[in-house]
């Protein structure tokens, strides 16, 4: 059953990647819905075996490398955090194959479309139920490799190809900081093995290595490596830039990779090694600092892009930003409560848009949407559920989650965790903002599309809206139900020893002794945004265009993103394009090919006129010749005697 | 076994040496034109003498001592025959092409190559100098053959004088020799060194011959000549020079150091060295920029003869091996190449320029593929027998530790390569010219022989290895 849940999506992969040709679009469809369904389905049980029962597994598949101290195998751990993933997993990206199958339905590739979607979802499960730092790490690539070719799925159009190696490249970043967090683990603990580890950490917990001729806590390090791993991979503040642009791959992708599951392995990842990370409290208090600012910032740029799929890609970021502040206030639990809830609504929401960019012709942009509620009333609907319940408006999903998170900062009772309160709610009244001008500006108001589209505009296919309605359901209960089991009385019971958190830094229970208005707050900051929304962009449509002249500056600096592409480009690209032109132009060209390769041709022709110039045709000086010949082999000898 | 009167020990010779006359009664009191008869005679009487020589005994010492056959000489001489035989027939066709065709020309060629097979037995210097005299008379000769064209003659008489220059030094280098060691046999010669009496005398001696031969193989810096009388002389006999007579001299140079020098190895390696080091390096630089297809061979067969000498350098049996199956594969490729370039005429009129084999694959396929391996092989790309010819002189210099000499051979290997692959890149990525005329039927067939020999010399490379072994071994077991 475990590793059949996890081997069915990699055996539907192959099958419909490698059997395109016999098995035609329709029969890829199929392999690939039923493996990964399969896979979903299994879930279910493991999910009660493993979480309700608590019984966690760990089944040994195959050794793996075995060198010198390594000792590392393929092995499945399967825990409560995983059973969580599984589920996450498995459901979203079942609903994703489902849907793809409308939504793709003009595309010529649809096999190969498919069997990435799987591939992905195999190394999405392999990630989530390694049992050690390797086999992490290859899941970890292997959603990598997946992000890059279906974000270039489109790969005839450049901006696809750019957004697939930018994606690739900034990964490449966390990824050497998440490959030097490994080394560091391998150095200090001489193993890979999680439940190694973490029976050793305690031992280590002072252990300091020197490095640069300064001392330096080694848990610390190995905490903020990990952490640098898992920025670029849940695009954090700083390596975040891919994540926009990633938009490019189709809607199906981002709702499955760029929402629901690849972007919060990090936040996996960071709570799997939760042992590590309570011993190195500096590294805890970066995650909260980093989480927070990526949650303003996030919110902040989401309030000025047209881009509709932009603007959840941004909301996503600032989600990822919440969940990881609450990682750094130890509120682990809190953290994978908005990573299930915020799954099932994020997907929603971009399928929801996927099924508005359907019905209006391949538009993205909002500023020529508008006044087609009443033409996809269902997407319309399901797009308000979506919303509301990332805005956290009380009990829909996203309210018990990001409460919880809020509350758990606030209950942390530290100068990082005020902090990330503060910010937190801010953004929270920006989250409401965004998601109702994305609602007001797609469905309300006059139509901005043209008659053409306009007269096009149509509801979805059944093969669209069911998985819709199936994630609804799941943004609407997942976090009531959830509530008492992943951060209410019972968590203790439910995570069993799949997350450790020190005593004293026990804040999802301190949030349960906050003030009366703490837990209030979020969601009047939600409905206050909703409000300012509607002011905004429905009574007063004149405000925004006002505020942007008025706040010229600021107004360019959220569009442009804060100016972190111009940054990086000025900072990384631009000198690393001229160290490289520099390179091929001097070294390589004028150099290398220059000395050698031309250099020496150059010389040959040289020798070579030089010689056929001695050619003079003239019988006397070729006589000259031998007979000088002879005269320099006599005189050799006759000194050498 | 010496003995005076064992005329059987030199039949080939004899053979020739008759049969010369006898062509040449008949051609004179023959009417008409009696050039193909004589050719085909003439190419007959070679091949009678290859029979004389492989059935032949051997390990004879005739005429006091002065005429050796064994393996070597007989490896030598099969080796110089097919060359002579070759070379006859293509040139038959072509002198008729050339309205020049006269039964002199085969006569002369087979005076030539009875002086040949001569040197390849000489065991004295006085036999050693006829031998030598009788081929470079009757090359002179044929180098100016085609005497109403000023290139022709002008090649003739260069290589004549030049030639004279040579011979010059060689028969000072034979008086020296004699004056220092009182005899001209091989045998007596050894006897004197190996009695530990060589004084400089004798070695200013030998580096004279040595000159005087490399002036023969057209070896640097004695190879002056060998540009301007190869694109002057007629393209069959040019052919002709660049085989059988380097063969032969080689073979001389191989018996007279390995022989009544060898206990003086020591000093005549360092000549040895920085001549075939010199012919490399000429031979692989000069041919760069020629445009004339038969001056490039020129060069080529240059650097090729510094490739062979790597074999003399080494100065073991293995180096002559080397050397031998060096030449052998030479042989084919050279005859090969040489039935492309006859084949170069545009409406009957004969053409020299690399530039007019251009699109040669579009109009000649056959030809072009055959010329491109025989490049390919020149320059030494495996699979093709060029490449063993150079593995083996290259394997016996590293054994003897003669890393300098094999490094330079690869290295100016590397730069020949350039002008072999710039024919093929001609050939095959160049718009096409003219079309040839179709090549003659003989000058097709041996151009398919050379091509399967050089093609095919990996898959049974047994007879030519074995052959060579035998022929090296005999010349280190020189009776007395």
């Amino acid at each position: 059953m475990y590793v059949a849940a996890i081997f069915l999506p990699l055996l539907a992969a192959i099958v419909a990647g490698f059997g395109r040709h016999f098995l035609g679009d329709r029969g890829a469809q199929i392999v690939t819905i039923l493996g990964v369904g399969t896979a979903a389905i299994l879930s279910v049980p493991i999910f009660v075996t493993v979480a309700l029962n608590g019984n966690p597994q760990v089944i040994e598949l195959f050794t793996w490398i075995r060198s010198g101290d390594m000792d590392t195998s393929w092995a499945l751990r399967i825990d409560t955090l995983t059973a969580v993933m599984l589920i996450v997993v498995n459901w979203v990206s079942f609903m994703v194959h489902i849907y793809s199958v409308g939504y793709m339905h003009h595309d010529p590739s649809i096999p190969r479309f498919q069997a990435y979607l799987s591939f992905f979802t195999f190394s999405m499960l392999m990630l989530v139920t390694s049992d050690n730092l390797i086999q992490l790490f290859f899941g970890w690539e292997g959603v990598g490799v997946a992000s890059y070719l279906l974000i270039g799925f489109w790969y005839h159009k450049p901006s696809a190809n750019s957004a697939a190696m930018k994606a690739f490249l900034v990964n490449r970043v966390g990824d050497f900081g998440f490959a030097l967090g490994i080394a560091g683990v391998f150095f200090l603990f001489d193993t890979v093995n999680f439940s190694e580890i973490f029976a050793a950490v305690p031992q280590h917990a002072d252990t300091t290595v020197t490095f640069f001729g300064v001392e330096w806590h080694a848990l610390t390090i190995i905490g903020i490596l990990l952490f640098i791993g898992a920025m670029g991979k849940s695009a954090q503040l700083g390596l975040h830039t891919w994540l926009p642009d990633a938009m490019e791959g189709p809607t199906p992708v981002s709702a499955l990779i760029h929402a629901a599951t690849m972007v919060t392995a990090g936040v996996f990842m960071v709570t799997r090694m939760s042992p590590v990370f309570e011993y190195a409290p500096t590294a805890l208090a970066i995650v909260t600092v980093v989480g927070a600012l990526t949650a303003i910032f996030a919110a902040t740029v989401g309030c000025v892009q047209n881009d509709i799929k932009r603007v959840i890609a941004y909301s996503t970021c600032s989600q990822l930003g919440y969940m990881f502040f609450a990682i750094g206030v130890s509120a682990y639990q809190a953290a994978i409560f908005h990573l299930m809830t915020h799954a099932f609504f994020k997907a929603l929401l971009f399928l929801g848009a996927g099924s508005v960019i359907h019905a209006m012709s391949d538009e993205q942009d909002m500023r020529k949407m508008g006044g087609i509620w009443k033409h996809i009333k269902l997407t319309y609907a399901v797009m308000w559920i979506g919303s509301l319940a990332l805005a956290g408006v009380p009990f829909f999903a996203g309210y018990f989650s990001k409460d919880m998170i809020l509350e758990a900062a606030y209950g942390a009772h530290s100068g990082v965790g005020m902090f990330a309160f503060w910010i937190g709610i801010i953004a929270a009244f920006l989250t409401a903002f965004y998601s109702w001008r994305l609602l007001i500006m797609t469905f309300h108001g006059k139509p901005r599309a043209d008659e053409y589209v306009m007269s096009h505009v149509h509801e979805s296919p059944a093969v669209m809206t069911i998985p819709l309605i199936v994630l609804a359901v799941g943004a609407v209960f997942a976090g009531y139900i959830g509530y008492d089991v992943f951060v209410g009385p019972a968590r203790g019971e439910f995570w069993g020893e799949s997350i450790l958190i020190l005593a004293d830094n026990d804040s999802v229970g301190a949030a349960h002794h906050v003030p009366g208005w703490v837990p209030i707050l979020p969601a009047a900051m939600g409905v206050a945004g909703i409000l300012t929304a509607y002011v905004f962009y429905m009574l007063a449509p004149g405000i925004p265009g006002m505020l942007a002249r008025t706040f010229q500056p600021v107004y360019k600096f959220l569009l442009n993103k804060w100016y972190f592409d111009e940054l990086y480009d000025a900072i990384f690209v631009r000198p690393t394009w001229y160290l490289g032109r520099g390179f091929w132009k001097s070294g390589d060209g004028a150099l290398i090919d220059g000395v050698g390769p031309n250099g020496v041709a150059a010389a040959a022709k040289n020798v070579a006129q030089r010689l056929s110039r001695m050619q003079s045709g003239y019988v006397y000086h070729y006589a000259f010749f031998m007979i000088a010949g002879l005269f320099v082999f006599v005189t050799w000898y006759m000194i050498k005697g | 076994m010496t003995s005076a009167l064992n005329l059987g020990a030199a039949l080939p010779e004899i053979f020739l040496a008759v049969a010369g006359m006898a062509l040449l009664m008949y051609g004179v009191f023959r009417k008409g034109d009696t050039t193909t008869s004589v050719g085909w005679m003439t190419v007959i009487a070679f091949i009678v003498a290859a029979i004389f020589v492989v059935t032949g005994e051997t390990n004879q010492l005739v005429f006091g001592g002065s005429f050796i056959t064994d393996s070597f000489s007989a490896f030598a001489k099969v080796l110089i025959l097919a060359g002579g035989a070759f070379t006859l027939i293509m040139a038959l066709q072509w002198l008729k092409a050339e309205k020049i065709a006269r039964f002199e020309f085969c006569i002369i060629m087979l005076f030539a190559t009875t002086g040949m097979l001569m040197m390849a037995s000489a065991n004295d210097l006085i036999s050693f100098y006829l031998g030598l005299e009788l081929q470079s008379l009757s090359a002179y000769v044929i180098a100016a053959f085609n005497r109403d064209n000023l290139r022709s003659t002008e090649a003739g008489l260069k290589y004549f004088v030049l030639g004279a220059v040579a011979s010059g030094l060689l028969l000072y280098g034979m008086s020296m020799l004699y004056g220092f060691t009182g005899t001209t046999t091989f045998a007596g010669i050894a006897e004197v060194i190996g009695a530990g009496h060589a004084g400089t005398g004798v070695l200013v001696g030998l580096v004279f011959i040595l000159a005087g031969l490399s002036f023969k193989v057209s070896a640097a810096p004695f190879h002056m000549w060998t540009p301007d009388v190869y694109e002057g002389a007629p393209t069959p006999v040019t052919a002709f020079f660049a085989i059988a007579p380097k063969v032969a001299a080689l073979a001389l140079m191989a018996r007279v150091l390995m022989g009544p020098f060898y206990e003086m190895a020591d000093q005549w390696q360092q000549v040895v060295w920085l001549v075939a080091a010199l012919s490399m390096f000429i031979g692989g630089f000069a041919a760069i920029t020629q445009t004339n297809i038969k001056r490039l061979m020129a060069y080529s067969s240059i650097g090729h003869v510094g490739y062979a000498l790597i074999g003399l350098a080494v100065a073991d049996e293995q180096g002559v091996r080397g050397m031998l199956i060096y030449l052998a594969i030479y042989l084919f490729m050279n005859v090969g190449t040489f039935a492309v370039i006859l084949s170069m005429r545009f409406k009957g009129r004969a053409t020299e320029q690399i530039s007019d084999l251009s699109g040669l694959s579009k109009t000649h396929p056959v030809m072009a593929l055959w010329l491109a391996i025989f490049m390919f092989s020149m320059a030494g790309i495996p699979p093709l027998a060029g490449f063993f010819g150079k593995l083996y002189v290259f394997l016996a210099a590293v054994q003897a530790e003669l890393y300098g000499l094999a490094v330079i051979g690869v290295l100016t290997s590397v730069v020949a390569a350039f002008y072999y692959l710039r024919i093929i890149k001609v050939m095959y990525f160049d718009e096409p010219v003219e079309a040839f005329d179709r090549p003659s039927r003989a000058t097709s067939a041996i151009l398919g022989i050379c091509g399967l020999f050089v093609t095919l010399f990996i898959v049974y490379p047994a007879p030519i290895l074995a052959a060579a072994s035998a022929a090296a071994a005999s010349l280190f077991q020189m009776p007395g």
